[in-house]
């Protein structure tokens, strides 16, 4: 196997291990392809320590060759914000470990990664992948069967290589329409279903920004599509992510917005939701501020509110309680989209659904809806994830655009207890998970990257492990009592919360 | 005085929302009664200031800002009532003289014998006793019986052994407001002391012999450590200006046997201000996460409160680690020092983390002491300049305690929050006045806080309470990690329900905790049933299921005559199962059988939900606490 060549020591003796909560240990360090082992060899702790190496974001070494004492340290940053010191004895060792995690750790091809090689006595891979499939979840919703279909037209990922094979889309528009919608659409997402509100018998859409560039372009297929989900009622809002100077200037490079004139009855809202780099950036304030030992409260909060995590939260949660609002106060069916409808868009339209949604707020439901709403459809996890908070590598497509989501689930448990099935420590295992997995859930960009490298059929589903009956009372909330009525939250800051998970020596008690 | 007015909106002051009623002001209340019957009752003691704003088309408002952080804004409709309302308000809200105030017309329906049993309830010469004092070290002294030496600190008193009458005189004389030092609380585990007092009046050189010879008496007491430490809890600044005064700290060349040292808690002034900031900042609509965190760094609230907790942990440090005896003072005492000193307590007494301990604490500590309650609430018409929410920060700081460990505390922050609404209320007779010495006066008419509160006090229990939680973890060792201090909502928006968790964990783990307790001794009883009646069930059973025949019957309704009789000696709800199940075998009814067995089939299920229910609650907490000792762990 090609990851002997990285590692040219494999074992070092006598190697201290420091983490947080735990007492400075004396063992023997292993490396292999995929993990750190660490192996206390008095015996009293059974199980070694293991660290995948995909988990670490930063290596730093410090090493000290003197006559007398010839050692080194290194500190290990990981991903799930956990930071480890390893003294080992021996400046060689030391700087070869550093090398091989260095260069192990970076490895990029999908099918090399550990999801390949795991394999759990409890799964098996004939199990099926993912919990549901687009099909199964349109069958479950039958009084959609009238007004909506799935389309196949996406079955060779040529329409659009994000989406999966199979959208749900309004009956009265053919596979042709869509193809011609799709092309005016950045790649190829052209407008479909992921909410259908029983009560009123309104949707939740999202799609990418329509490509109208600098000469207001025009789609009939496109504006078809739209006016048939609208159809009948007289309005339908379009919540774009983007401000309206942002959606202005995306015309210049080929984007843009739907106009008034063109598309009667939408209308359109902005709200403004960072992402990418911005995002990113706030991250590493973030953690940068929950690290500072200063001790000093105004430091603190004014490193709190220099990262502008709590604002990307507010807005967040405000927005998705817009689209709420027009779908169950008002009646009226919402299309959200920002530029690529990869990351924002999701964003908005999964906490929506939480907020109206009961079935959502279930462990297994909310499992479904992430699976839906990002993995199917298309959340490019492995470039959004590849590095975190520590990593010294230029930023280029990273945005913890699902830890937000996640920091976002978690203020709605706060403000609802009661009301959500499952608890904080799924949500810490899934932002660990999806950072550096056993799994192959959060691997690749989309479905189509996914069938290619056989994700589906190599690696096993870490939403179907976590629904094993020991993981799902872990991971459920025992206060749990399921509300029909949808959850409000309060956006008021003062309604927010900071959440200490951030910090480094918090982090790891998912792992309890 | 007694006004009603029909049409009156009342706005709530961060949505658009208004509901419309009927305000009517009473001797002692403003009542609002909303159309939908639920109101809104505001005592006129919690009233800080009423505004009349300029006429508007829907009439004339007013907006009542209230000292338990209720800011009402109502709308009435014709201007004259508003300012009839207003006037009355006015005059109301400025009582001259204790008799004007709420405890001397509060009337609990309790005879004379019951009011008097409530004063007893709290019995300081008791908690010194459960402490350990008096002892071979410490004794009671009389020379404040009268208050002659003291007239804010209460009669009895307990100093070292060695101070001599002429020492404690001579002391206090040299003393701010004659508050000498004297013990607070003492740690029994290594004999060591924490001790209050006021500052020295040592100007730029003046010194005083029996100060320095009580301060050597309290470093002999303690046999573990060769000094004390003197903790001034103000900033040095403020400390170094007094001495301009002829007050200021101990100079430690003076005082032989002392490590002194400077905290640097702000003074009431600043405290005051802050705490306006901070409530103008939480206070304004559509407010952005942005200014919100600038808007409470800058109240510079957290960081006061902070400061309060590292003054309290490091106090606690001095005594648990070092065994060292602690003397906190500030300027006169009864300020920070209350503050430092009650928290100090909680942290190294588990005693002092249940209701009845806390309730001690504050009688201790601020209420005996002398913290001045009419000043600093604005109990009387008085000096502006004298208020400050001293005690409210104690609370607040409290309940940064309560978040960190949420296992240690017997009570909720319902309590901190009712302590608080009365502090201001009024109400009662304990946080009346100033010093002891008024309030002797005024207990004679007025009831007991703490007799209300531990009469009530099953609504103040904190679910998560774990009593084992003091035996392993006698001392806190609270995070410093600044991101552990956080806006107490609770408080400071209380009223404000939009802010709120729009659902309470509270009352459901309350009612699954006693749910589970009724299954627990359900569980008790049914093992105990399962142990004695197993043989005769069996043998009924099967005599039940041999016997068709009418003789057999007989014999069958006798023997269940029999055992019905022990059942209702025993009320033992099984052994009806059981009869019932062989009964209907007997007479063929297939139908009840199945019944009472999906009957008890599905109890058992209830009872195996609830254990799991119980367990993962414990979990969960289990995790909360985990997490706060690890911190604390790595931190060290």
């Amino acid at each position: 196997m090609e990851f002997s060549e990285h590692i040219k020591t494999a074992n070092v003796e006598d190697v201290v291990l420091r983490r947080p909560f735990y007492q400075p240990t004396k063992g023997t360090l292993c490396v292999t392809g995929h993990h750190l082992i660490f192996s206390n060899r008095g015996g009293d702790s059974a199980r070694p320590f293991l660290l995948l190496l995909r988990n670490i974001d930063a290596i730093e070494k410090s090493v000290e060759n003197l006559p007398s004492v010839s050692s080194g340290t290194i500190t290990l940053k990981c991903k799930d914000l956990c930071v480890l010191q390893l003294d080992i004895p021996g400046m060689e060792e030391c700087l070869n470990i550093a090398s091989s995690i260095e260069s192990l750790s970076s490895l990029e091809t999908v099918s090399e990664m550990y999801p390949f090689f795991y394999r759990p006595p409890f799964l098996s891979l004939q199990d099926q992948w993912g919990l549901s499939s687009t099909e199964q979840h349109y069958a479950q919703m039958k009084e959609i069967h009238d007004g909506w279909r799935v389309s196949q037209v996406n079955r060779d990922y040529s329409v659009s290589p994000s989406y999966p094979p199979a959208v749900i889309v309004p009956h009265s528009i053919d596979d042709e329409t869509l193809v011609k919608a799709a092309r005016f659409r950045q790649g190829g997402r052209f407008p479909v279903l992921c909410y259908y509100h029983r009560e009123t018998g309104t949707v939740i859409m999202r799609s990418s920004q329509p490509l109208s560039g600098a000469n207001r372009k025009r789609c009939r297929e496109d504006e078809l599509l739209l006016q048939a989900v609208i159809d009948g009622s007289e309005l339908g809002y379009i919540i774009d992510t983007r401000s309206s100077q942002q959606a202005q200037q995306a015309r210049m490079t080929g984007g843009g917005f739907e106009s008034k004139s063109c598309y009667r009855g939408w209308k359109r809202l902005h709200r403004q939701l960072e992402k990418g780099k911005v995002l990113q950036e706030s991250l590493i304030k973030l953690v940068e501020a929950c690290g500072d030992q200063s001790h000093s409260v105004d430091r603190w909060l004014s490193k709190l509110e220099n990262s502008k995590w709590l604002s990307h939260v507010q807005t967040a949660l405000s927005t998705a309680g817009l689209v709420a609002e027009c779908v169950e106060r008002d009646g009226h069916s919402v299309l959200v989209h920002g530029s690529e409808g990869t990351d924002t868009s999701l964003l908005v339209s999964s906490l929506a659904q939480l907020i109206l949604d009961p079935d959502s707020r279930t462990l297994a439901g909310f499992l479904g809806l992430l699976e839906r709403e990002w993995v199917q459809a298309g959340h490019p996890f492995q470039q959004r994830c590849a590095h975190s908070a520590y990593s010294h590598v230029r930023l280029r497509h990273e945005a913890p655009v699902f830890v937000l989501l996640l920091d976002c689930v978690w203020q709605l448990a706060r403000q609802f207890p009661l009301a959500m099935g499952f608890s904080e420590p799924l949500l810490l295992r899934l932002a660990k998970e999806v950072y550096a997995s056993d799994y192959g859930t959060f691997l690749c960009n989309s479905d189509q990257e996914r069938c290619v490298t056989g994700v589906k059929e190599r690696t096993h589903c870490l939403f179907q492990s976590l629904l094993r009956a020991n993981e799902r009372q872990h991971y459920s909330n025992p206060l749990y009592e399921r509300t029909e009525l949808a959850i409000w939250p309060s956006i008021q800051p003062p309604s927010l919360q900071w959440t200490c998970a951030f910090s480094p020596i918090q982090w790891p008690f998912d792992m309890c | 005085l007694e006004h009603s007015d029909k049409q009156v909106r009342m706005l709530d002051r961060f949505s658009n929302k208004s509901t419309s009623g009927t305000l009517h002001l009473t001797a002692t209340h403003l009542i609002f009664v909303e159309s939908n019957a639920a109101v809104t009752t505001i005592l006129h003691h919690h009233i800080a200031s009423v505004e009349k704003l300029s006429l508007t088309t829907n009439g004339c408002p007013l907006v009542i800002q209230c000292r338990n952080f209720r800011v009402v804004h109502f709308v009435v409709q014709k201007e004259r009532d508003c300012h009839d309302i207003y006037s009355s308000l006015l005059r109301l809200l400025r009582p001259v003289s204790y008799e004007e105030l709420y405890a001397f017309s509060y009337n609990p329906k309790q005879n004379d014998q019951q009011r008097e049993e409530g004063w007893q309830l709290i019995d300081l010469g008791a908690e010194f006793e459960r402490m350990g004092v008096p002892c071979d070290q410490w004794q009671l002294t009389d020379v404040n019986r009268d208050y002659k030496i003291c007239d804010t600190y209460p009669r009895d008193l307990y100093v070292p052994i060695t101070a001599s009458k002429p020492i404690i005189v001579g002391s206090s004389k040299f003393r701010s407001k004659g508050r000498f030092p004297v013990l607070t609380y003492f740690y029994q585990e290594k004999k060591a002391a924490v001790c209050r007092c006021s500052q020295p009046l040592s100007g730029f050189s003046a010194r005083c012999l029996e100060d320095e010879s009580m301060l050597q008496a309290i470093s002999k007491a303690n046999h573990n450590s060769r000094f004390v430490y003197v903790m001034d809890t103000r900033p040095k600044l403020n400390a170094m200006a007094n001495r301009a005064a002829g007050k200021g700290y101990e100079n430690e060349d003076n005082y032989s046997n002392i490590r002194f040292q400077f905290v640097g808690i702000e003074n009431i002034h600043v405290m005051r201000s802050s705490l306006q900031k901070l409530l103008e900042v939480v206070g304004s609509r559509s407010l952005s996460a942005s200014d919100y965190l600038l808007g409470l760094e800058s109240s510079g609230w957290l960081r006061h409160v902070k400061a309060v907790v590292d003054a309290a942990i490091c106090l606690t440090k001095a005594v648990t680690v070092e065994g060292a005896s602690v003397l906190v003072h500030c300027s006169d005492g009864w300020d920070r020092t209350a503050q430092v000193c009650s928290l100090g307590a909680l942290l190294m007494d588990p005693y002092y983390r249940t209701i009845k301990g806390f309730m001690v604490l504050i009688e201790k500590d601020w209420i005996s002491f002398g913290h001045k309650f009419a000043d600093r609430c604005d109990q009387l018409d008085g000096d502006p300049k004298e208020v400050s929410p001293v005690f409210t920060q104690f609370l607040d700081c409290v309940w940064q305690l309560t978040e960190q460990f949420p296992q240690a505390f017997e009570f909720s922050e319902w309590l901190l929050l009712q302590i608080h609404e009365h502090v201001h209320s009024c109400q009662y007779g304990n946080l009346l006045a100033n010093n002891q010495r008024q309030r002797e006066e005024l207990k004679d008419r007025t009831h007991s806080l703490w007799a209300f509160l531990l009469s009530e006090q099953q609504n103040y229990v904190n679910p998560a309470y774990c009593p084992g939680h003091a035996e392993t973890h006698p001392v806190l060792e609270p995070s410093t990690l600044p991101c552990h201090f956080k806006f107490w909502r609770n408080m400071y928006l209380q009223f404000d329900r939009s802010m709120h968790p729009r659902q309470s964990i509270l009352k459901n783990v309350l009612t699954l905790k006693e749910n589970n307790r009724q299954l627990e001794d359900t569980v008790k009883e049914l093992e105990a049933v399962s142990n004695l009646s197993c043989l005769p069930v069996c043998l009924l059973v099967c005599l039940s299921l041999h016997s068709r025949s009418l003789f057999h019957s007989l014999i069958l309704a006798m023997s269940l005559s029999v055992c019905l009789l022990v059942l209702i000696l025993s009320h033992y709800l099984t052994l009806l199962f059981s009869f019932w199940v062989s009964w209907s075998l007997s007479h063929g009814l297939c139908l009840n059988v199945s019944a009472s067995c999906s009957v008890s089939l599905s109890l058992s299920v209830s009872v195996q939900k609830f254990f799991n229910l119980k367990a993962l609650f414990a979990r969960e907490i289990c995790l909360i606490t985990c997490q706060n000792q690890n911190s604390q762990k790595y931190k060290i």
